[in-house]
């Protein structure tokens, strides 16, 4: 079932908070969030977010595509490199 | 043989049955677009006169989209995914599933024929 409409997104309230803080100040630096499940807003376009994957933080420059998305969708959390003699 | 949006031909069907040759026409669709161009669905297209068949094409391009344009709107959506680097783009550009199902076994409709590793069963042991 999806979420209600009336809730709006679901947008990490501290990960918002720095980021309009950024916003208004103008200052752009790499914030680290284990927020994976947070909806990527508007505000957060052209901001470099580390997104934890359980071991790293992977830093993901928001696009404007990415909008609406989580960030966790940008983090994998598998590491999968083909199987053994699987050339290519 | 009749040829509506381009390339299909669907011929001595239903109507209702006939339509849903055309890519991004289904049961349902079909449906809605006869009843919009006041057309029996029970009648089979050699019988449809060429009033009908305006009215129908008419429908067809002014509501929905199909063919081609569906297709490349598809190819469109995928190759955004994959362009922002998002799970779902990774599995597409791998060729797994993408929403989530078990790829233990089965799942041959994304990862295509088998391919038989000799010895499999050896080495694991």
């Amino acid at each position: 079932m999806s979420r209600s409409l009336k809730k709006g997104p679901f947008i990490d309230y501290k990960l918002e908070r720095k980021i309009l803080a950024m916003n208004d100040s103008g200052k752009k630096s790499v914030l680290k969030t284990w927020a994976r499940a947070s909806v990527i807003s508007p505000d957060f376009v052209g901001h470099t977010i580390a997104v934890h994957n359980g071991n790293k933080f992977i830093p993901v420059y928001i696009t404007e595509n990415m909008v609406g998305h989580r960030l966790g969708e940008f983090a994998p959390t598998r590491t999968f490199r083909g199987h053994a003699g699987n050339r290519k | 043989m009749a040829r509506i949006v381009g390339v299909d031909i669907p011929n001595n069907k239903r109507g209702e049955i006939a339509l849903t040759y055309i890519y991004g026409i289904g049961r349902s669709r079909a449906n809605t677009i006869l009843k919009e161009a006041e057309v029996d669905p029970e009648i089979k297209v050699q019988d449809w006169t060429d009033d009908q068949f305006g009215a129908i094409r008419k429908v067809i391009n002014d509501q929905f989209k199909v063919e081609g344009e569906l297709r490349s709107e598809v190819q469109m959506n995928i190759k955004r995914l994959m362009d922002i680097g998002c799970y779902r783009g990774i599995r597409h550009r791998i060729g797994l599933p993408v929403r989530g199902q078990s790829t233990k076994n089965n799942a041959r409709t994304r990862k295509g024929k088998r391919k038989t590793v000799a010895n499999k069963k050896m080495a694991t042991k």
